[in-house]
């Protein structure tokens, strides 16, 4: 589904401020895999993801997605087949237009000069009920008038109302109280099943790297030290992830928000 | 005081108005939709008038009109063009096509700053022949700019809810979201900045063909003028959706020019204008930040606020 191949990114080149955010990475993630991104702080989490996306252009190598090169491929090409959530749950959607004009632009349904009809509306109103929100009655309403969750859960369900050949997930429940944060969470997972999506979240807690999918990945100073799947990580507790970490990397984890999550 | 002397000012500020709402639908699009504050306003008025009044002037009064808006598309598309493609600061852009469409204007003109059109055959003419003996013969400038008006309305009410009105009100609205969208906001903001071009300088053309009159600065502080109407607008129906929204900034418009017509009652000179309409810009901007900083300024200046150590 998705293969990177030896990608390298440094910002600032020649400066002090020179950092390699990702260095001769490369990683295939198979049709249908739900991955799971762990690593502290300036890890190359999130670059790894603005590579995907489109971002910036890579200082070399190149990103397939189905097959397809997708590296001189602009950003807004790309989010045809790339889904994203971010930790900022105001970044997903318009806040001064409606619940429904939201989800219509979202929809890729109709050209140019084509309106929501009926139809759009009802199929909206069923999608929305499955958030169990009450947003099914909202319609109507601005967007910059829900809170936060729903917020997210809107944009979870903007980006994969035409289920994307790839959904990244950045952190996209940190901001959220835990209440929120595990029914958004449950919401993704029943969606990413459902429509059986290839998926990559970055998370900071790793009792949920390791619940939730089928992979995880441990990033460190822009590289790969870990990379579990199968029975191996089905046996693994949280103490054994910081140990393989300490193992891979020669340092211990220092990053309070992971130790704490 | 005659019923005519109240009357007679009174249509006039409806005409001007409703002729000048044109422009306020216009920054309706590109400052409250797409979030662009388009200095190029002004030029593409004047642009709008100049071409309008020189294609008049040969003799085609219907085709002014749509000669008008094509110009009008053109400087939308350069401002939009500069600040997309080009990496040109949007209000900078603006400023620099503003500039730029002085010298165009002039050579549209013919060279002069001034044309004349009060023998010139204009759309206003036309319905002025066809209303004669009529009861409305008197308003046929405030009918035609009404049914501009009208057809702006209209159609904004109607794009603005498609899926590429719907798109462009996104690029406005957050840009983050856009980014990470199928959307492209380049060919957002320059769709949207050719239609309003487009509008606008249909505004400048009926302005002129109104006035029998062409001056190359028909249009300074166009901008200014119509950002105070769609303020106004917005204060009295800005919670509505598009359409509602819409209606608004054109009653503002009209509002606007009643207010001024008020003031010209009380002799105040007409050269005023133009500083009349930068203030009430500055308060309908000023006035809702003051009214969210009430508490904290009350509380440190206020009494009581203070105390002495």
């Amino acid at each position: 589904m998705l293969r990177i191949e030896h990608i390298s990114k440094t910002f600032n080149p020649g400066t002090v401020n020179e950092k390699a955010a990702l260095r001769d990475f490369s990683l295939h993630v198979k049709p249908g895999d739900f991955v799971t991104i762990i690593g502290s702080n300036g890890a190359g989490k999130s670059t790894l993801f603005n590579a995907v996306c489109g971002s910036f252009l890579t200082d070399q190598g190149r990103i397939l997605l189905g097959g397809k090169d997708i590296t001189f491929m602009p950003e807004h090409r790309r989010s045809k087949q790339i889904g994203r959530l971010f930790q900022d749950p105001m970044r997903g959607t318009a806040p001064n237009m409606t619940i429904e004009e939201n989800l219509y632009l979202a929809s890729g349904q109709g050209g140019s000069f084509s309106r929501i009809r009926k139809k759009e509306r009802e199929m909206f109103r069923d999608r929305l009920a499955l958030l169990d929100m009450g947003l099914e009655n909202r319609m109507n309403s601005k967007v910059g008038l829900l809170s936060g969750g729903q917020r997210q859960a809107l944009t979870l369900l903007m980006a994969t109302m035409v289920p994307p050949q790839l959904l990244l997930l950045d952190e996209h429940t940190a901001a959220l109280d835990p209440g929120t944060a595990d029914k958004v969470l449950r919401l993704t997972k029943e969606i990413v099943e459902q429509s059986q999506i290839t998926c990559m979240m970055v998370t900071h807690n790793m009792q949920q790297a390791l619940d939730l999918g089928n992979r995880t990945l441990m990033m460190a100073d822009g590289g790969i030290v870990l990379d579990i799947e199968g029975e191996e990580r089905a046996g693994l507790c949280v103490d054994d992830l910081l140990t393989r970490f300490r193992v891979g990397t020669g340092k211990a984890l220092d990053n309070d928000r992971i130790l704490l999550g | 005081m005659t019923a005519s002397a109240i009357l007679g000012p009174v249509q006039t500020a409806f005409e001007l108005g409703l002729i000048c709402a044109l422009t306020v639908l216009a920054l309706y699009l590109s400052y409250s939709m797409l979030n662009v504050c388009d200095l190029s306003t002004d030029g593409c008025f004047t642009m709008g008038a100049a071409v309008g009044a020189a294609v008049a002037l040969a003799g085609h009064p219907y085709l002014s009109i749509p000669a008008a808006m094509a110009a009008g598309v053109c400087s939308g598309l350069i401002t939009a063009v500069l600040q997309t493609k080009l990496g040109v600061n949007s209000l900078l852009a603006g400023i620099i096509v503003n500039t730029g469409l002085y010298s165009v204007n002039i050579a549209i003109m013919g060279g002069s700053s001034l044309l004349n059109l009060n023998k010139t055959e204009t759309v206003f003419t036309k319905v002025k022949a066809l209303l004669e003996n009529t009861p409305l013969a008197g308003q046929y400038k405030l009918l035609v700019a009404l049914v501009f008006v009208a057809i702006v309305v209209l159609f904004l009410s109607f794009f603005l809810r498609t899926r590429l009105g719907l798109s462009i009100r996104c690029t406005g609205d957050n840009p983050d979201m856009v980014r990470s969208s199928s959307i492209n906001p380049a060919r957002m903001t320059i769709i949207g900045l050719c239609i309003s071009g487009a509008i606008t300088a249909l505004s400048g053309c009926l302005l002129a063909q109104a006035q029998k009159s062409m001056d190359i600065n028909i249009g300074t502080g166009m901008v200014t003028i119509a950002l105070a109407s769609l303020l106004i607008g917005g204060t009295i129906l800005g919670k509505g959706g598009v359409t509602v929204r819409a209606i608004g900034v054109v009653l503002g418009s009209i509002i606007f020019r009643l207010v001024y017509t008020i003031a010209l009652r009380f002799n105040m000179p007409a050269f005023m204008l133009k500083a009349v309409s930068s203030v009430i810009v500055v308060l309908a901007i000023s006035l809702p930040y003051l009214k969210s900083q009430k508490d904290t300024l009350l509380r440190r200046f206020g009494k009581g606020g203070r105390t002495k150590c």
